[in-house]
């Protein structure tokens, strides 16, 4: 278990004050200046040091990802952009951060900037979220009040503008290239890659987008060392994490922890465990809806970081932990995230508009069995057939929920197929 | 399938002349040429300012303050769940359905909502006080079953919800009493906490 005084966001229940004063207190702010005077690349290297991967879902090396951006400027300007667009169905993290630890994130925007050579940067935040906006914005008002940011950044001599933008609902737009179009004032649909946003982003022009969280663990990684933090969870998959805990627990909450903790510490010591005990668990989605499920056998074992995850065909996503007991219909459950996926389908490539919608309406058909044993198979087959089909990855999204289903639970789907169905003799 | 522009909108739109100043404002936080950015949140205090629902004249003023072809707007208003193109009630009621809230019971808080305000989803009640409707997850699925309410000038989560404390908060809306926000079951936010038993517990 994490030590308390491993812990990164020590007002992650906003118990303590989140304004200046009190994020001072805990620690932001202080000697910001120095950590700029590392300069781009010592900046860059610290944070590849340290393992940090991107607290997204994706997982790729954020200190990587920075040094893709260019060293000189073409004269186009370069910009941050952070992706506080959060809507994977599990997940609930940012929204932490956002109003109870923003000091964290906006130095941590002020110091990403720098390293990637950006004077601005944009937070997207999701629309709903409008009492986390407000804490936000009041919390950039006071930076900018300070000198933290604005002119000569904490006397930095770096000029760094910090602006909130808030999105209007779209699960679509935390995929970092329709943000990137909604920022711009569009519809928020997926570009193609390449170009890759560190050459052409925002307004054509290069640009890093990264996750809140990503963003700000970096102030609390160069004060404490690269190495602290890389010493925390397992090789590769280093630091802690906030886990998000939903479903049927005792007491569903968000916890920080140590990347790589097992799924059942997790769930018994931060959520009080399963309701019914341990053994009335029938399966878990561990990183968000389009993680697969996974059966009990692999929860009783199974560390919770990126790579221990991936071995078992799913993935650590946003870490967002939905536990379903032995009450849950599972079949219903992933039935309803289809109907998320179609509903939050941009529209744009053939395969995820109709798909979607095709595998939420043969879903509801297996909820009340009206649907034959060769019918999985088919489902199965469209499910890849919408994979790695599309311009992003919504069409992923909605297929591995279906497949983690039909891995793990396909004796449970024939079971309630109107033709298996048997009647005592 | 919804239809695009309502009539009941009016002929023209203006902005106040306090929302002008927050237009500039807006307009600011981007650079100079790339002001089509501010067309969501131009378009947010238009719906504000328009009792939470915009018309296709609000949708016309944006365009043009931005130099923006009125179909780029369209597409914007149209795209994104938060602009609603039709009038609702006083009280926007949106409760989150999808699997995280679904598996603590929001079946159970919608039936409470349609039960108390006489209404099904996508409904409006006959004194045009609540809009009922479905959404999809918005992001405290820590704090399972909750809905969101909106009216014209807040929005506002509830959450750890039951049946009844959900009747509740709708009376006390109803009612114009201050409701609690947040966690109903005595939780501060997303900590470890005693919640209510789930809705669907058997």
């Amino acid at each position: 278990m994490l030590n308390d005084s491993d812990r990164i966001f020590t007002n992650l229940y906003g118990f303590q004050d989140w304004g200046l004063a009190g994020a001072k207190a805990r620690g932001d702010w202080a000697g910001t200046k120095d950590l700029l005077a590392k300069g781009r690349d010592g900046l860059i290297e610290e944070v590849k040091a340290s393992g940090l991967r991107g607290r997204g879902g994706a997982g790729f090396s954020t200190g990587m990802k920075w040094s893709f951006m260019p060293k000189t400027s073409d004269g186009r300007p370069s910009y941050l952009v952070v992706n506080a667009d959060e809507g994977e169905p599990g997940t609930c993290k940012d929204r932490d951060i956002l109003r109870h630890e923003p000091h964290k994130l906006i130095e941590g925007c002020l110091i990403a900037s720098f390293a990637i050579g950006a004077n601005a940067c944009y937070i997207y935040v999701r629309g709903e979220f409008a009492g986390e906006c407000s804490n936000l914005q009041r919390a950039i008002d006071e930076a900018y009040a300070a000198g933290l940011i604005g002119k000569n950044a904490c006397g930095s001599g770096f000029d760094f503008d910090c602006y909130l933008h808030r999105g209007m609902g779209a699960y679509i737009c935390g995929e970092e290239t329709a943000l990137l179009e909604s920022l711009e004032g569009k519809k928020g649909q997926p570009r193609n890659k390449p170009p890759f946003p560190a050459g052409a982003g925002l307004y054509s022009c290069p640009t890093t987008v990264n996750n809140v969280e990503s963003i700000a663990v970096v102030p609390t990684i160069l004060r404490r060392t690269p190495a602290w933090f890389a010493g925390l969870g397992r090789e590769k998959n280093t630091g802690t994490k906030i886990f998000c805990i939903s479903g049927h627990v005792n007491k569903p909450c968000n916890v920080e922890e140590e990347m790589g903790i097992p799924l059942k510490d997790l769930i018994e010591k931060h959520a009080g465990g399963v309701r019914g005990g341990w053994d009335n668990i029938l399966a878990v989605i561990p990183g968000g809806s389009s993680t697969p499920m996974l059966p009990k056998e692999i929860c009783d074992t199974v560390l919770m970081d990126f790579d221990s995850l991936r071995a078992v065909q799913s993935g650590l996503g946003t870490a967002g932990v939905i536990v379903m007991d032995k009450s849950t219909d599972l079949i219903k459950a992933i039935a309803r995230l289809s109907k998320f996926y179609m509903h939050e389908s941009c529209g744009q490539c053939t395969p995820c508009r109709e798909g979607t919608g095709w595998l939420w309406r043969v879903m509801e058909r297996f909820v009340v069995g009206n649907a034959e044993s060769k019918d999985i198979d088919n489902l199965l087959d469209v499910t890849k057939e919408i994979e790695g089909h599309t311009i992003c990855a919504l069409g992923d999204a909605a297929a591995w929920p279906i497949q983690g289903l039909i891995r793990h639970f396909r004796p449970e789907i024939e079971k309630r197929l109107s033709g298996r169905v048997t009647v005592a003799a | 399938m919804k239809a695009l522009f309502n009539a009941a909108g009016p002929a023209t739109f203006t902005f106040t002349k306090e929302n002008l100043a927050k237009v500039d404002a807006i307009i600011k936080k981007y650079p100079e040429g790339k002001q089509q950015s501010a067309v969501m949140p131009l378009l947010h205090l238009a719906q504000q300012q328009n009792d939470n629902w915009l018309p296709r004249a609000a949708m016309d003023t944006v365009a043009e303050m931005l130099g923006m072809a009125r179909v780029r707007v369209y597409e914007v208003a149209t795209f994104y769940t938060m602009y609603n193109l039709a009038p609702v009630g006083t009280y926007q009621v949106q409760v989150c359905t999808t699997t995280p809230c679904w598996l603590r019971g929001s079946d159970q808080i919608v039936k409470a909502c349609e039960d108390h305000l006489g209404v099904k989803l996508g409904e409006t009640t006959a004194d045009g006080k609540f809009t009922l409707c479905e959404v999809e997850c918005l992001g405290a699925c820590v704090n399972a079953p909750m809905m969101q309410v909106d009216t014209k000038s807040s929005s506002t989560y509830y959450e750890d919800l039951t049946p009844e404390n959900t009747k509740k908060i709708l009376a006390d809306l109803a009612e114009g009493k201050n409701v609690k926000s947040g966690p109903q079951s005595g939780r501060h936010t997303s900590e470890p906490g005693a919640v209510p038993k789930a809705a669907n517990d058997g």
